[in-house]
């Protein structure tokens, strides 16, 4: 063997090597089975938690039922619960999804670099509050503002809950849809500027279509936020449980609700003995929110695939 | 001011010119690039312009000026600032923030740097037709007929939109799948669907920044062929870094050299054959650039 081979034959440095780099590959490997073995652990017992309370209390009962009433009446209608979530998921989105957008018009196509510099980060530290304080915001301030509007506001009301909820998502629609919008080609904006097109022409008509994929995945990721959103509805919404009445959203929006995850911590932070039915429906409200907002994923998904744009 | 650039035979025949454009006879050259051309009016003229990136400055004390309905080609090497005068003319150069114009640049005798002129109502007359092929992605039909709406022409869209692609030479290819998508065609066909939708608006000036650099052979000559026929109807300005192409198409060329500075321009037949600057003829004949 001469001296130029024995190099590349595995001897002992090389061997050495060989097995730290697969040390550093099991440790890597280990790191990304945690979160799968988590999020999998995490659907488990809300399954199977879930299947037991629905072994009580039909699912057919739960989903369809207009009545939630766990410790009083035994009445564990989901429905109400997830009509004040829609409701509020639905008055979040009055106000973000257009601020959001526009606003992102703004920063991707109007600002200078210097104005974008500032206003972006400051947006972001928007999305950065703690939402405990944006619960105590709402309630302290938000509603008594409502107040002075409408006289018979209750303490606990949906509207103030849903502005607030609307304000903690509009970093999150902008800054997903400035990056959208920021990556249209600029050769699109050069055409239709060639055109004769106006700055808001350009805007409406070239870079908001192009980046419609982008701006709808953002919509879906907000919406999944505001459904999920805990802390906000708990302090601000109240804890009221009432079928919300499509037909009289006025009436539903000035008075207190109780969405689905406020009456998970209602529930968990009650004395309820955890072996109880009360206890268990935590479970099945759980899993239902993960359902909704596991599709809203799926959908976004989708919607992206369908509308992406290939410039090239 | 414009002896060094050879411009001034304009005058005397400006005036016999228009009288025949009105007349709806001008008689527009089938020499074309094959003997001196009957000179018209100018469209665009550029005094003293120059123009700064920051501090760096890209044109140096441009004088040209550039006649009616005929190609006039700008060439030069990379750098030279061909590129920026093209994009000067139509106030492309607006949209960089860092650009700065000093001079003076008239179309039809109106600095288009004036304080009470609209970029917007200025480009709806001077068309543009970019280096890579950038239709929208929407359909054929509202590429084409992307201008008139933005500019609410009251036209009949249909008519319009056929026209347009007929004059690029694209109808027969794409008239059966108007509502299929632009980005479908090919490099060329793009590069034809831009030119009609720039002609769609009927400006009067079009400037192409190097339309063909981007094509195979076979759809530059087809491009070539084109911007041959719209010299019928329309001023085109094209920037080119291929000697051949401006020789083949075009009337008059600009030579710009390194630094921004127009060094020669001419008919040209002459600038090809016996340039008057030593520098040009290094250029053209390849010594440099």
């Amino acid at each position: 063997m001469s001296s130029e081979t024995r190099d590349i034959v595995t001897d002992e440095t090389n061997a050495s090597r060989t097995a730290k780099e697969q040390t550093y590959r099991a440790i890597f490997l280990a790191c990304g089975i945690l979160s799968v073995l988590t999020t999998v652990a995490i659907i488990a017992t809300l399954f199977s938690d879930a299947l037991t309370f629905w072994s009580e209390v039909p699912i057919e009962d739960f989903l369809l039922g207009t009545n939630w009433s766990p410790q009083i009446e035994g009445s564990y209608g989901v429905l109400p619960l997830v009509s004040a979530t829609l409701l509020i998921t639905f008055g979040s989105a009055v106000v973000a999804l257009p601020i959001g957008v526009l606003t992102a018009i703004y920063l991707s196509e109007y600002a200078s670099d210097r104005t974008r510099s500032i206003l972006k980060p400051t947006l972001e530290i928007l999305a950065g509050v703690p939402t405990v304080v944006y619960g105590f915001f709402a309630l302290v301030y938000v509603t008594p503002a409502l107040g002075t509007i409408f006289p018979s506001i209750s303490t606990f009301n949906a509207l103030s809950a849903s502005l607030v909820v609307g304000i903690m998502i509009i970093p999150m629609v902008s800054s997903i849809s400035e990056d959208a919008m920021s990556a249209v080609p600029d050769s699109l904006r050069q055409a239709s500027y060639g055109l004769g097109a106006t700055k808001f022409e350009v805007s409406t008509t070239v870079v908001v279509p192009a980046a419609i994929s982008g701006i709808f995945s953002s919509f879906i990721l907000a919406l999944s936020r505001a459904i999920g959103e805990t802390m906000i509805v708990t302090i601000a919404a109240g804890s009221n449980a009432r079928l919300i009445d499509p037909l009289d959203p006025f009436s539903a929006f000035l008075n207190s609700v109780e969405p689905m995850t406020a009456a998970m911590i209602n529930i968990g932070k009650s004395d309820v003995d955890p072996g109880s039915l009360t206890y268990k429906s935590l479970f099945a409200i759980g899993l239902t929110l993960f359902a909704i907002t596991f599709v809203m994923n799926v959908v976004s998904n989708l919607v992206a695939e369908r509308y992406r744009e290939e410039y090239e | 001011m414009a002896s060094e650039t050879g411009t001034e035979v304009t005058d005397e025949t400006s005036t016999e010119a228009s009288e025949q454009s009105l007349l709806g006879t001008t008689e527009v050259a089938d020499d074309r690039g094959a003997g001196p051309v009957a000179s018209t009016e100018t469209v665009i003229e550029a005094r003293h312009l120059d123009v700064f990136y920051d501090d760096v400055q890209a044109l140096q004390d441009v004088n040209i000026e550039i006649p009616e309905k005929q190609v006039t080609a700008m060439i030069g090497p990379s750098g030279c600032g061909k590129s920026t005068f093209l994009r000067s003319i139509n106030r492309m150069n607006d949209l960089v923030d860092a650009a700065r114009i000093e001079g003076e640049l008239l179309f039809r005798g109106k600095n288009v740097y004036d304080e009470d002129v609209d970029p917007v109502a200025l480009r709806r007359k001077i068309g543009m037709v970019f280096q890579h092929p950038n239709p929208f992605p929407k359909s054929i039909f509202d590429n084409v007929a992307y201008g008139l709406r933005v500019q609410d022409m009251d036209v009949d869209e249909q008519q319009v939109v056929e026209e347009s692609l007929k004059k690029a030479a694209l109808w027969d290819e794409v008239k059966d799948q108007l509502d299929q998508s632009a980005l479908d065609l090919s490099g060329g066909q793009q590069q034809r669907l831009c030119i009609a939708r720039a002609i769609a608006v009927d400006p009067e000036v079009i400037l192409m920044d190097e339309p063909a650099s981007a094509l195979d052979p076979i759809a530059t000559s087809k491009i070539e062929d084109l911007i041959d026929d719209l010299a019928e109807d329309y001023t085109v300005v094209i920037v080119t870094h291929n000697m051949q192409q401006a020789a083949r198409i075009s009337d008059k060329t600009a030579v710009f050299l390194t630094g921004g500075e127009l060094v020669e321009f001419d008919d040209t037949e002459k600038i090809f054959e016996n340039p008057e600057h030593q520098r040009v003829e290094d250029y053209i004949t390849g010594k440099f650039g």
